[in-house]
């Protein structure tokens, strides 16, 4: 029990009508980077909300770092580290006035805070924008100052909501690489994405769709027990065969990558190149390996890409 | 828990004195708005644009007239040839009023009893009025000051010697001798604008940190929600006793209107409306979504504030559904102490019915903020 950081069994919460989080059970374990991947609206944010005791659940059970969460939202709150799909930080404040602002919250006072400040500055490459109003600084920049903020006092346990949706490919590298530091340090991290790359950094990750649990597991693992065949098809016309193919009951999805066709067939043929063959005779056909986006595309039933 | 609220606090007036516009604010409402109500407010009537219809083209017709433009509540703007036209050009608003004089006005006059002195009064029976006045009624101030004009002496008219009247009754008026409409506005205004900006700031400042997100960043730290409003409200306690000063400052060196009360009593009244309209705005903050719907509310509390307090009209003028309303406002409260204390030197003490109005207020609505406030952390 000790050994997951979360625990959930039959999550939910309903909006009205809306079941924004359907029967979500988790069990992540301590130290690992673990992934929300869906699309928008499928109940990430809610989802991490409620795990953070900032919704309460329609239904269902959390257990977090080893205590159950109903009752224990304050006390949690210590071990506990958030930033937010938004930056929620001050924009008229300084980078240091917004940390100083956060480590009073946190209780800490004096030479401790200027220390863990200067730490922080550092660590995060902000002490040249110490001075900096937050509302002045680039994405990268603010992305920094909040992870700074989230995790200035040192959470055994990090929620990251779409954490890099504002920034580009090369601060969002670097931004992984100080996950995988904090991670290393013994930080557990649950961190929700819609980029198929983040995704697949993740130690493990869970596929969310209107709610719903759809895959649970490693990338590796997701990828390898993919349970569709993936088939690259090149030649002339794809837009047409494209359409043609779709058609079959047995094509999950057909997305044009380039100059190929990526076509999901289902595992109830036993042979797809084959059957992909028979169906564009004129084209060039070749099995390849699954990717994450393939992963998703079939534990979402492709209703979402192609 | 100190530390935090120390925290809130020193970061909200970072904010606030960034915040150039609502800095500047803080400072320009009370003084703009002093110097414009303090000068234009004014209940008595002057110079009202008036016609004339003038039949009698007598020399008494004359002096009657410089007579009344002496008096400089009317100006003859305008004449007309008849009373046809005159009524036009009321309906068309070049006018307020007209004054009618007949034919017949030198007749009238010797016959009427205000052109003598009271002994030698003519008989009753053959009197009427020497003329006419036609009123643009709509506007109640302009009438009751054409109306003031009915028992007008005719004497001088004639030019007689005026014979001093003597009065039913000896009016002597405290506290504003010269009767100058200001002193009453003055302290008025520091229940207003105190409505407005403390109403509207708290709840604006609260409400801006639930729509930046940054409300959903301090929900997840260990900040409880009393920390931090008591955190963010402490702020703007200061900004309201600035005010205040700004205020009554302004008023007594530019207006003369005296302050005669004690300054712990006023300071003492001021905290204590200051904690009601808070605790509004902290209610407010908690039903508004935008900044934009805390504005609208708060309008929706400051208006019936402004017209129903007894700041623009007395309070005792008003129908009883409309006192029971204005008991409910803070600010009726607080204008009956603050004019109490500054104009008639009254202690808090003789003012203990509205002060514990306002304490039972703010105490109300912090349990009904708090108790809000903590289902939205849920």
């Amino acid at each position: 029990m000790s050994q997951l950081a979360i625990e959930a069994k039959g999550l939910s919460k309903q909006f009205g009508q809306q079941i924004a989080v359907n029967q979500l059970d988790l069990s992540i374990p301590k130290g690992c980077i673990y992934g929300f991947l869906g699309p928008n609206g499928c109940g990430k944010s809610t989802s991490i909300r409620l795990l953070t005791g900032l919704l309460e659940a329609t239904s269902g059970e959390v257990r977090i770092l080893g205590e159950p969460l109903k009752g224990n939202e304050e006390s949690l709150k210590r071990r506990l580290g958030y930033m937010t799909q938004k930056f929620s930080l001050y924009d008229t404040l300084s980078v240091k006035e917004n940390l100083q602002f956060v480590a009073s919250i946190y209780g800490f006072t004096g030479q401790r805070a200027r220390q863990r400040i200067d730490e922080l500055l550092s660590l995060y490459d902000l002490t040249a924008q110490s001075k900096q109003y937050a509302g002045s600084m680039s994405g990268g920049q603010k992305q920094r100052l909040a992870l700074a903020c989230a995790t200035l006092h040192s959470p055994e346990l990090l929620f990251l909501d779409e954490p890099t949706s504002a920034v580009d490919p090369e601060n969002r590298r670097e931004f992984w690489e100080r996950l995988f530091d904090l991670s290393a340090a013994g930080t557990s991290i649950l961190v929700s994405t819609h980029y198929m790359d983040e995704a697949e950094r993740c130690h493990a990750l869970a596929i969310l769709e209107k709610g719903h649990k759809r895959a649970d597991g490693s990338p590796q693992d997701l990828m390898a027990q993919l349970p569709a065949s993936v088939i690259e098809l090149s030649g002339n016309a794809l837009r047409e065969v494209k359409q043609r193919l779709i058609q079959h009951s047995s094509v999950l999805s057909a997305a044009q990558v380039g100059a190929y066709l990526r076509v999901l067939v289902k595992d109830n043929q036993p042979a797809p190149i084959d059957f992909i063959q028979r169906l564009c005779p004129d084209h060039q056909v070749a099995l390849t390996r699954p990717n994450l986006e393939d992963v998703f595309v079939v534990s979402t039933g492709g209703r979402h890409v192609g | 828990m100190w530390v935090r609220i120390y925290a809130v606090l020193r970061k909200e007036l970072k904010q606030l004195s960034r915040d150039k516009m609502t800095f500047g604010m803080v400072i320009m409402i009370p003084l703009v708005q002093l110097l414009l109500f303090g000068y234009a407010i004014n209940t008595d009537a002057r110079h009202i644009p008036t016609g004339l219809v003038n039949l009698s083209h007598s020399s008494e017709s004359r002096a009657l007239i410089s007579d009344l433009e002496a008096s400089q509540s009317i100006d003859f703007q305008q004449q007309y040839s008849d009373i046809h036209s005159a009524q036009q050009a009321i309906v068309k608003g070049e006018v307020r009023a007209v004054l009618y004089l007949p034919r017949d006005f030198g007749s009238r006059l010797v016959q009427h009893p205000n052109y003598y002195s009271g002994q030698k009064a003519a008989t009753q029976a053959f009197t009427r009025p020497v003329g006419q006045w036609l009123v643009d009624g709509s506007d109640t101030v302009i009438t009751s000051t054409i109306k003031a004009l009915q028992n007008m002496p005719l004497q001088s008219v004639g030019n007689r010697k005026v014979e001093q009247a003597v009065t039913s009754f000896a009016v002597v008026p405290f506290f504003n001798p010269e009767q100058r409409t200001v002193v009453n506005i003055v302290p008025g205004l520091v229940a207003v604008i105190l409505t407005m900006t403390m109403i509207l700031f708290t709840s604006a400042a609260i409400v801006r940190e639930r729509e930046q997100g940054n409300m959903e960043f301090l929900i997840n730290t260990p900040i409880r929600s009393i920390e931090l409003m008591v955190g963010k409200i402490i702020p703007y306690v200061l900004v309201g006793l600035l005010q205040v000063g700004i205020i009554l400052g302004i008023g007594h060196w530019v207006f003369s209107v005296p302050l005669r009360g004690g300054l712990s009593s006023l300071l003492l009244a001021a905290l204590l409306f200051i904690f009601a309209s808070l605790t509004l705005g902290l209610v407010i903050s908690t039903l508004a979504k935008t900044q934009l719907q805390a504005m609208q509310m708060t309008i929706f509390i400051l208006l019936p504030s402004i017209l129903l307090s007894g700041f623009m009209f007395p309070y005792e003028a008003m129908p009883s559904l409309a006192q029971w309303i204005a008991e409910c406002l803070p600010a009726t409260h607080f204008m009956r102490m603050i004019r109490a204390i500054v104009l008639r030197d009254a202690m808090l003490a003789e003012l203990l019915k509205d002060s514990i109005w306002l304490i039972a207020f703010t105490l109300c609505g912090l349990f009904i903020a708090s108790r809000r406030f903590r289902k939205k952390l849920g």
